[in-house]
């Protein structure tokens, strides 16, 4: 994996890395050097890289195109995977350039990290709910600079002074002379102004886009079969193939039938790589039938003997032995020690698989002096570098065309299988579509990596917590990925503790250590929200099971160690209120709470939940608060918390991915079980008017609030405390 | 050859006779609106109608729907209730990724067909079958209420 | 397991059988017949395991007294049969004994194979020996006492093997003759439909009645209205025996699924009749579950399985049970429904089951490791209240016993 592209500069990255402030905040967060800012260093209007630029018209930075004929095209720096991002980048750049939405095109940007790199990321990646954060001013700085020019090139052409000038709908008009220019009439006079140095941002109060809630630009071609996902390119002389690697990592490809599978009517072509084969043919079904004719026989290799067992068993091992301290405040082991009641708790959470409904798939083509790639990735850099890499070809010899994404999850973080779709590509003279089959999905994703943590905290006779350690033993996702995120000489990975080194609370004495431990034979990988997603169940778990310890409600256990943390209070007062927190429920039924702080938002979740006498959970009723500082579309930010919750939920449920024989045991939904309607309860988002806070990330909040919130109904419903996902494996059933 | 009858339009295909009809509708028909999710009938991405009754297609062999009429999400929004769910799904604003969609939609529609004034326990048994893996389902079920009064 | 093929014909041609010393022509009609045997002997499904060759042996069965593997009955000779005479080939089929004078276990069904003409016994040889030798020995098996000692066979043998040959009825049309020979001496349906005696011995005065075998239950064949196949017609029994579904019967699964797969599907159709000939004249028995009443579901049955079948089962069943991906995913009148403790369903649940059939492979996979027991239980017995019209009785803790038994490493029934 080459995590340094073109455009970033190694110094950056270093710089990022050092100012991490956690999860994937790789760099810092500068107003005014951000995005739009690098993007006119490269060169602006004419610059070069950026779509369309060899057009006539106005392209006063990286994300604006205006032509002559007054098409205005957006350059979405953030790829879509339905978290709606796209919408909401436009209407950043459509509030200030003062556009109406229905007057865009929205385009995705080329692989460019000097023009597209996002200044949390550090480089062109969409993830870590950093979106939104990384465009809230430099988007509108965009937006606004190209009004500024469009209004002084009018101003130019009427003689008359900008200030007397007013842009509204793509025109500018000059309301004392009752004249008007469109901004395709404006555009190539636009281009010739100076760029603005320092532009002046609208007054919040003026907002006619921001903050009200904006219909989906993607939405219209996806309810009626015409949107073009990866999964779905057509071209010319195009063929499709799928693939098989080896069922154990680290395995080789000894032999496969060739023939049989050549003579499965509709195969064109077998392509075998060292650790995998791949049938190509005119349509899917002949490829997959030409795979499994295929009959392959692999060397297992050295993992063959890798189970869950032996990988929950090292974990066990790697957590009995000293980390590298993520947080210290005073000394909570002696507190505990001292402590009137502790508790000493193992939480374990598995590995899971993304899953994403869209399986993955790559559309390439190589040819001798080029290549295109056609796939839908978090990481169009990352891709295009995976493709030069295989093919040896230059990268500007390569066209990356990212297509809007059946869902990600951070699967599409990693280019694994572009990788591998490029060596593939390489034996054949014509495009190819590879689809892996749910199966290969499945068994060959990278893994959110399994942690296995430890906590131990005391409370005086009061009640009150006088410590809390906290160890959190698992892969580094970072480390792999962006070494240069990890902390304290390599050893932390920030994101491995993030949710648990900086709570909500105050806590008197506080430890948190993390020790890295790499699972034998598997990759790890982003997986929505990480490091919150693991560590808010944990420590929101034991905040419960302390509560309830001390004879205290959860919700005023918490009250209590939240007075400096107005933000926080406020959610979850909000979330309790419209709960009924204090409102009886039938016997089996219960309510649970959880609060987080993580990706710079606010929230808190209390689910209502029963568990029936054979420890079936049926969740009956979500209510979900949050305060993300300013809102950009409020419908985006409900329907993220609704699906988040959700996609959390299931992981509660369901979700877990195990091994034997190093092979995994999942393969489709039938055996990793996906939270269906019939199942999903009613959620009501609750969203706190806060444009002055800071603004925070929205896309994995929801998911990381789940878990624990439903643990802890569980434990209210059934007096049952649930410390390893997921649930309903049977744990409850077996009273 | 096999007779397929998709949309109104007749196809003379030349497919091996178990191949199931999605792979027919992406691959040879260019018809790319109906999704693979799973090819195991677990997802429901993949939902048609076979004679108004929606179906999973990815394990529906092409001799069985020969000559049968077949409608797919390309085609559901002209019909009566197609269109209604459609437009209920945009009102709703029920799509994220959007990539379970087409089956969400083309089951919606034949629940409506049978049952035009569904209740809750009537819209989660017939949408059981239709994972959505961004969640979308409490938008699901408002969507096909407000379909159902449109 | 590691495998090496090696040139079958090579050893073949050195072998000991009369076969070597036939003209061509003789011998490959000799070998065509032999396999058309072989397939209505159903060896196959018994002498390969799953990822390893076809007849190279390997399978675990799980029986009351240990677990045995199926030896290899490929031409090699070392590990397989490549070293059997005529006359030592025939006597492990007539008497159980195999070459060095070991005695066979009765999960071979040597006590049926016993009816087997010389003739037919030595075409299977010929056809063996035709195939390419696999070099792979099958785990040693672990009996329990005091069946692990071998001569103990003698003593079954004398009460449960009757070793003589077929003898055809005079009374009897040659198409019911040739429907007995089939049922009772090729396919060696009794093993499996009928009870078995105190010592595993079949219980003949019950013959047909139907009996569990390892975790599946094998259904009633007499004439008997309820528990048997009197209702069916004999097109339905036709249809059913070479495809492996009847329209209003559902479909075959597990060990059943495979007898159809690798051995009925190929028999010839007039075969397949004198078979059906015969079963209609087994006397009726009245033992086993019933099979399941005519049932219009019902689509406001309130019960939880109900949307547990919706979820995981409808996408092929359909809410009805119809089916509709395909003629085998219709449970309409499925034996299986009649049952209140499911025993099958459960199997299937627990192990899947699959099909090979004209119109592709037909799947069902395990559901086993994402829902509950008690989600599973739910499930059943919604399916037998809906479309068997009777009332399921299964329970959680029955739902764990079969998952356990599936999770053993040694795997009863599918061996997958
Ligand atoms: S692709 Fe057909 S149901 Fe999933
Ligand atoms: S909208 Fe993404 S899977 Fe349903």
């Amino acid at each position: 994996m080459n995590a340094i592209a073109p455009g970033t500069s190694r110094r950056a990255l270093l710089k990022g890395g050092a100012a991490a402030g956690g999860g994937l905040l790789l760099g810092m967060f500068l107003p005014g050097l951000a995005r739009v800012a690098v993007a006119q260093d490269a060169g602006g209007p004419s610059g070069s890289g950026g779509p369309g630029t060899a057009a006539a018209g106005f392209a006063p930075n990286a994300y604006i195109r205006i032509d002559p004929a007054g098409a205005v095209t957006l350059i979405m720096p953030d790829t879509e995977s339905g978290q709606g991002i796209w919408t909401s980048t436009a209407m950043l750049l459509a509030e200030e350039l003062e556009v109406g939405m229905d007057q865009v095109k929205l385009q995705a940007a080329p692989p460019d990290n000097k023009l597209y790199a996002s200044p949390l990321l550090g480089e062109q990646a969409t993830g870590g709910s950093a979106s939104t954060r990384a465009d809230w001013i430099p988007l509108r700085k965009a937006g606004a600079a190209a009004r500024t020019m469009l209004i002084q090139a009018a101003a130019q052409r009427w003689s008359v002074d900008p200030a007397t000038c007013q842009a509204s709908k793509a025109m500018v008009t000059h309301a004392e002379s009752g004249r008007s220019l469109s901004y395709g009439e404006l555009a190539d006079e636009a281009g010739r102004q100076p760029v603005p140095k320092d532009v002046k941002l609208k007054d919040p109060a003026t907002f006619r886009l921001i903050g009200t809630p904006q219909k989906r630009l993607d939405t219209p071609a996806k309810v009626n079969g015409t949107a073009v996902f990866g999964i779905d390119m057509k071209l010319p002389g195009l063929k499709i193939g799928t693939v098989s690697a080896s069922p154990v990592r680290g395995g080789r490809l000894v032999s496969i039938n060739e023939a049989a599978a050549r003579s499965v009517p509709g195969v064109q072509d077998v392509v075998r790589l060292d650790d995998a084969y791949a049938v190509i043919g005119d349509h899917m079904w002949a490829a997959k039938m030409g795979l499994q004719a295929a009959a392959p026989v692999w060397d297992d290799g050295p993992n063959a003997g890798v189970s869950s067992a032996s990988l929950t068993q090292a974990l066990d091992a790697a957590s009995r032995g000293d980390g590298v301290v993520a947080k210290q405040k005073g000394d909570p082991a002696s507190a505990i020690k001292s402590a009137a009641k502790s508790i000493d708790v193992v939480y374990e959470l598995p590995f899971l698989s993304h899953a994403p409904m869209e399986p993955i798939n790559t559309t390439i083509h190589v040819r001798p002096d080029g290549a295109d790639l056609w796939v839908g990735t978090q990481v169009p850099v990352r891709a295009l570098m995976a493709v030069a890499h295989e093919t040896g070809l230059p990268p500007e010899k390569i066209q990356v065309h990212n297509q809007i994404m059946g869902g990600a999850f951070g699967r599409r973080l990693d280019v694994d299988s572009i990788t591998q779709a490029a060596r593939i590509a390489r034996h054949l003279d014509y495009p190819v579509k590879l689809i892996w089959t749910r199966e290969e999905d499945i068994q060959h994703d990278l893994f959110r990596p399994f942690y296995y943590d430890r906590i131990s905290a005391g409370l005086d006779a009061g009640g009150n917590i006088v410590g809390w350690t906290h160890k959190v033993t698992g892969s580094s996702v970072m480390a792999r990925w962006a070494p240069p995120g990890m902390k304290e000489g390599g050893r932390l990975d920030p994101d491995a503790v993030e949710g648990a080194a900086e709570t909500p609370y105050d806590l008197p004495a506080h430890r948190v250590e993390y020790v890295r431990a790499e699972p034998q034979g598997l990759t790890t990988a982003w997986w929505r929200g990480v490091g919150p997603t693991h560590n808010v169940f944990v420590v929101e778990s034991v905040m419960d099971e302390l509560a309830s310890a001390a004879g205290k409600d959860p919700v005023s256990f918490r009250r209590g160690l939240l007075g400096h943390n107005p933000r926080a209070l406020a959610v979850l007062d909000l979330a309790v209120s419209k709960s009924g927190w204090n409102q009886s429920l039938p016997h089996g039924r219960g309510r649970g709470v959880a609060l987080q702080f993580a990706f710079g938002s606010y929230v808190a979740a209390v689910l209502d939940a029963e568990v029936a006498a054979d420890g079936t959970v049926r969740i009956h009723r979500a209510d979900v608060a949050v305060d993300c500082g300013p809102v950009v579309n409020p419908d985006t930010i409900r329907a993220q918390l609704e699906g988040g919750l959700i996609f959390g939920l299931t992981m509660a449920l369901y979700s877990e991915i195990t091994l034997s024989n190093g092979r995994v045991d999942q393969s489709n939904f039938h055996d990793y079980r996906m939270m269906r309607i019939n199942e999903a309860p009613v959620v009501e988002v609750h969203v706190v008017d806060n444009p002055a806070g800071s603004i925070g990330g929205i896309g994995e909040t929801g998911t990381a609030i789940a878990a624990p919130a439903l643990a802890n109904a569980i434990f209210a419903a059934s007096g049952r405390r649930l410390r390893r996902i997921p649930f309903a494996t049977g744990q409850l059933a077996s009273a | 050859m096999i007779t397929l009858l998709v949309n109104g339009e007749s196809h003379q295909v030349d497919l091996p006779p178990d191949m199931p009809l999605l792979w027919a509708l992406r691959d040879v028909l260019g018809l790319t609106g109906t999704k693979f999710g799973c090819g195991i009938a677990q997802c429901g991405a993949c939902t048609v109608h076979v004679a108004g009754e929606a179906v999973r297609s990815c394990l529906l062999p092409l001799a069985s729907v020969s000559g049968r009429p077949i409608t797919t999400i390309e085609a559901i929004g002209a019909t009566a209730n197609g269109a209604k769910v459609q437009k209920a799904w945009l009102d709703t604003e029920v799509v994220q990724c959007g990539y379970c969609q087409s089956g969400q939609i083309m089951s919606a529609t034949a629940l409506l067909d049978r049952v035009p004034q569904p209740t809750d326990a009537d819209i989660d048994t017939a949408m059981a079958g239709n994972i959505c893996r961004c969640g979308t389902y409490v938008r699901i079920r408002k969507a096909i209420h407000n379909a159902s009064q449109a | 397991m590691r495998m090496i093929l090696k040139a079958g014909v090579a050893v073949a041609a050195l072998g000991f059988g009369a076969a070597a010393a036939m003209p061509a022509s003789a011998q490959s009609d000799l070998v065509k017949r032999g396999e058309y045997l072989t397939r209505a002997a159903d060896c196959q499904a018994c002498h390969s395991a799953a990822g390893g060759g076809a007849f190279a042996g390997g399978r675990a069965f799980t029986l009351p007294m240990g677990v045995l593997y199926s030896p290899n009955i490929t031409p090699d000779a070392e590990t397989g049969i490549g070293r059997y005479t005529d006359d030592e080939f025939v006597r492990v089929l007539h008497s159980g004994v195999a070459r060095g004078g070991k005695h066979l276990y009765p999960a071979m069904p040597y006590n049926s194979y016993t009816l087997m003409t010389r003739d037919d016994a030595l075409a299977i040889k010929a056809y063996l020996f035709s195939l390419p030798a696999v070099h792979a020995t099958a785990p040693a098996n672990r009996m329990s006492f005091p069946y692990n000692i071998r001569a103990v066979m003698i003593g079954w043998n004398l009460l449960n093997n009757p070793d003589h040959r077929f003898t055809p009825d005079a009374n009897a049309t040659p198409e019911r003759n040739r429907g007995a020979y089939l049922v009772e001496a090729l396919g060696h349906c009794a093993q499996c439909h009928t009870p078995r005696t105190a010592t595993q011995g079949l219980d003949t005065a019950r013959a047909y009645a139907g009996a569990v075998q390892q975790g599946w239950n094998a259904y009633n064949l007499t004439s008997d209205a309820a528990h048997g196949l009197k209702n069916w017609s004999d097109a339905a029994l036709e249809q059913y025996l070479s495809t492996g579904h009847a329209d209003g019967h559902g479909p075959a699964s597990g060990p059943m699924a495979e007898a159809v797969q690798y051995s009925l599907h190929y028999l010839t159709p007039s075969d397949i009749h004198a078979m059906v000939v015969y079963l209609r004249g087994i006397p009726a028995q009245p033992d086993g579950p019933e099979a399941p009443l005519p049932v219009v579901a019902s689509q406001s049955n309130p019960d939880p399985g109900r949307q547990l079948f919706a979820e995981a089962c409808a996408g092929c069943h359909l809410p009805s049970g119809e089916g509709r991906q395909s003629a085998w995913a219709s449970l309409r009148g499925d034996h299986s429904l009649g049952d209140p403790s499911a025993t099958n369903m459960l199997q299937v649940l627990a192990h899947g089951s699959q099909i090979q059939t004209d119109q592709g492979l037909m799947f069902m996979h395990a559901f086993t490791r994402a829902y509950t027991d008690p989600e599973l239980a739910e499930m059943a017995n919604y399916a037998i209240t809906q479309f068997g019209g009777r009332q399921g009785d299964v329970t959680a803790q029955q739902v764990k016993a079969v998952r356990d038994a599936a999770e053993k490493p040694e795997k009863i029934g599918s061996g997958s």
